[in-house]
């Protein structure tokens, strides 16, 4: 495709186009942080109610300890989240946001 | 649902994680407010966000309680075949919405999907289609509210009323103050935690049936019988659990009706607009049929296991409709704690799809109603605005359809059935308009309507009874199919009939016509192989494919 042409153009579209620059969207934090969050949480709260399970509640899921299973499993995916946050922190706003030549 | 039959006993620590959930939603809603300082920042995120949020986010939208509870209760009543909803009729269309589709969406800057019919074509295709999308979204929002009230008044004993009103004004909250980004970040988190929900349902389910294999036997014992393990080999005839031949399977489902779902709905496309360069947005649609090759295994399988394990399932009223398969096995199977997980869950996906319902409609209505017909240039910040105050209509009109739905429910269902039947014909006049560039704006606006009223007609005269067909899934095929042949032949008689459009307006629009940068935007790391759209799309086709070899 043709490399150095721009798409035709429409006043809406531009008007809204030229208020990039005011666009605070940079200041979004970073979604992983919450997931992590939220994750690690429940698998602390989850995995706490697995170690004190009782026979009924391990019978109810056919002899599996489910709560302790699915309280380490959403732990171990939360504690995943925040290192990987932690290793590739979000890129910082490219120069090149812009396409070339507008 | 009535009567006390599916009330789950949860237990304080399980509203703890549901509390906990809602308290999350509500600091991403207002986390998300400094990121906004423009239109675009509100609708469409700053065009800022990384592919697999948004990708998540696609998938997510998708993924209300309405599609989980009702792919379970199909799983339940057609077996295996419920497949089809996913590898066939939703893999390939994502597929292509990414490789070919997005490339005009996102290059041509357009700010929606009815918002290309206005470049492509002229005003009035544009002002029909974004009045039908908004109309569509409102309804489509108040049911999805009813039937989480109807879920939390079922599971959690809440009434009716309260339900509804909790779950309005915490999506309502987080859309008003977060925008499109409170939105794609709750859908993004919604996601892991309806995952989260269902994998100890489905784990447990298997264990209780005795394993895969022991589904597979104990399946072949029911009324579904060993049909209902097939997904392919009955289907050249009509005998199947489905009803569906495959060539309506292939081409009614995984073709007309697919294609015009993933491709033209705007609340799905908005994510995408969303990503931060066209490499990330054609990324999008492709990065979620990953999760979607993969959802089955959680609705699909609970829905084999609670036909198998609770007795009597399939009930025309009452508790043990199919609808219900999921809430039985978490009565059934869950101890607190993890109950407290799928409750929340099952809650997120109701409010997932509602929040992308809610938030398509402010985006339509500001940019492509407000801001083109009725108070045009105006400055950035009163149509930011203009969409904080839609949004809380949207919630409001949302939630007097649901107290009407309270009222007749079964008219609900037909609402959004028919609301289905504007897909077809709008895919068939993009998909000409995108690849035909002499079509002309008079032949997109009467392929459109036409296409419109066939379908519409067909499903009236259908609900009349006055046309007969074997089941609602037959008479959205051949509706589909109609209106798709409808747009195409009105396309081919009016388009020499009528002058078209200069070149230069076609830029960037139609295929062929240039104006379309795949590169420019690219950041570093975009390049790597894995990250072709190409690739990842070939390869999710692929997927789809094989998956069904053990079940054909």
């Amino acid at each position: 495709m043709d490399n150095h042409s721009q798409p035709a153009q429409d006043p809406l579209i531009d008007e809204s186009e030229a208020e990039q620059r005011r666009s605070a969207a940079a200041r979004l934090f970073d979604i992983r942080r919450v997931i992590g969050g939220l994750f690690v949480a429940y698998g602390i709260i989850v995995t706490l109610i697995g170690v004190f399970d009782s026979r009924a509640e391990i019978d109810k899921a056919e002899g599996v300890r489910i709560n302790l299973w699915a309280g380490l499993s959403m732990l171990a995916f939360g504690l995943l989240m925040l290192l990987w946050q932690w290793l590739r922190p979000a890129d910082p706003p490219a120069p090149n946001e812009q396409p070339p030549g507008s | 649902m009535d009567g006390d039959g599916l009330r789950l006993n949860m237990n304080g620590l399980d509203y703890l994680i549901l509390a906990l959930y809602f308290v999350t939603v509500l600091g991403v809603g207002f986390a998300a407010r400094r990121a906004i300082k423009t239109s675009v920042d509100f609708f469409l995120s700053g065009r800022s966000l990384p592919a697999w949020v948004t990708g998540l986010a696609f998938v997510s939208a998708n993924l209300g309680a309405l599609e989980i509870i009702g792919m379970a209760a199909n799983g339940a009543q057609y077996g295996v075949m419920t497949v089809h909803y996913y590898w066939i009729g939703a893999v390939p269309a994502m597929v292509f919405l990414g490789i070919v589709m997005m490339p005009f969406y996102y290059g041509s800057k357009v700010r929606s999907v009815p918002e290309y019919l206005r470049l492509r074509f002229n005003r009035p295709t544009h002002l029909l289609n974004a009045l039908s999308f908004a109309v569509a979204q409102v309804l489509i929002a108040g049911v999805n509210l009813y039937a989480l009230a109807l879920v939390m008044q079922a599971l959690l004993g809440w009434p009716l009323w309260t339900a509804i009103v909790v779950g309005a004004a915490i999506v309502l909250a987080y859309i008003t103050i977060g925008g499109l980004s409170g939105a794609i970040y709750n859908e993004v988190l919604q996601f892991f935690v309806i995952l989260a929900g269902l994998i100890p349902v489905t784990v447990i389910g298997l264990v209780k049936v005795g394993g895969w294999n022991g589904l597979m036997d104990a399946v072949g014992d029911t009324k579904l019988g060993e049909a209902g393990l097939h997904a392919w080999q009955d289907t050249g005839s009509t005998a199947n659990p489905l009803g569906a031949h495959w060539i309506g399977i292939v081409f009614g489902l995984g073709f007309v009706l697919s294609f015009g779902y993933w491709t033209t709905n705007f609340a799905e496309v908005q994510r995408a607009l969303s990503a931060k360069n066209m490499s990330a947005a054609r990324r999008t649609p492709i990065i979620a049929a990953y999760p979607k090759l993969f959802i089955p295994l959680v609705t699909v399988i609970p829905g084999l296991v609670a036909l198998v394990t609770v007795k009597g399932l399939g009930a025309e009223s009452g508790d043990l409709q199919y609808n219900n398969a999921i809430p039985l096995l978490m009565r059934d199977l869950l101890p607190n704690g993890v109950l407290g997980v799928a409750v929340t869950g099952l809650l997120a996906s109701f409010m997932a799809g509602m929040a992308a319902n809610v938030s398509g409609f402010n985006t339509v209505f500001t940019y492509d109603i407000w801001q083109a017909y009725v108070r045009p240039g105006r400055s950035d910040e009163h149509y930011l605005k203009v969409g904080r105050w839609a949004t809380v209509a949207a919630v409001v009109i949302g939630i007097g359809t649901a107290f009407i739905a309270a009222g007749f429910s079964n008219i609900m269902n037909y609402i959004q059935a028919l609301f289905s039947v504007f897909n077809a014909p709008l895919f068939a006049t993009f998909i000409i308009g995108m690849f035909w560039k002499r079509m002309t704006a008079l032949a997109g606006f009467w392929s459109l309507l036409l296409g419109t009223l066939v379908s519409l007609s067909l499903y009236l005269l259908y609900k009349g009874g006055v046309i007969h067909f074997n089941s609602d899934l037959e008479e959205s095929f051949w509706g589909a199919g109609l209106a798709f042949v409808t747009a195409v032949v009105v396309a081919a008689i009016i388009t020499p009939l009528t002058a078209p459009k200069r070149d230069e307006e076609l830029r960037g629009l139609v295929y062929g016509m240039g104006g379309i940068d795949l590169k420019g935007d690219v950041l570093a790391g975009d390049a790597v192989w894995y990250r072709s759209p190409v690739l990842l799309g070939v390869i999710a086709v692929a997927l789809a494919a094989l998956f069904y070899i053990p079940v054909f």
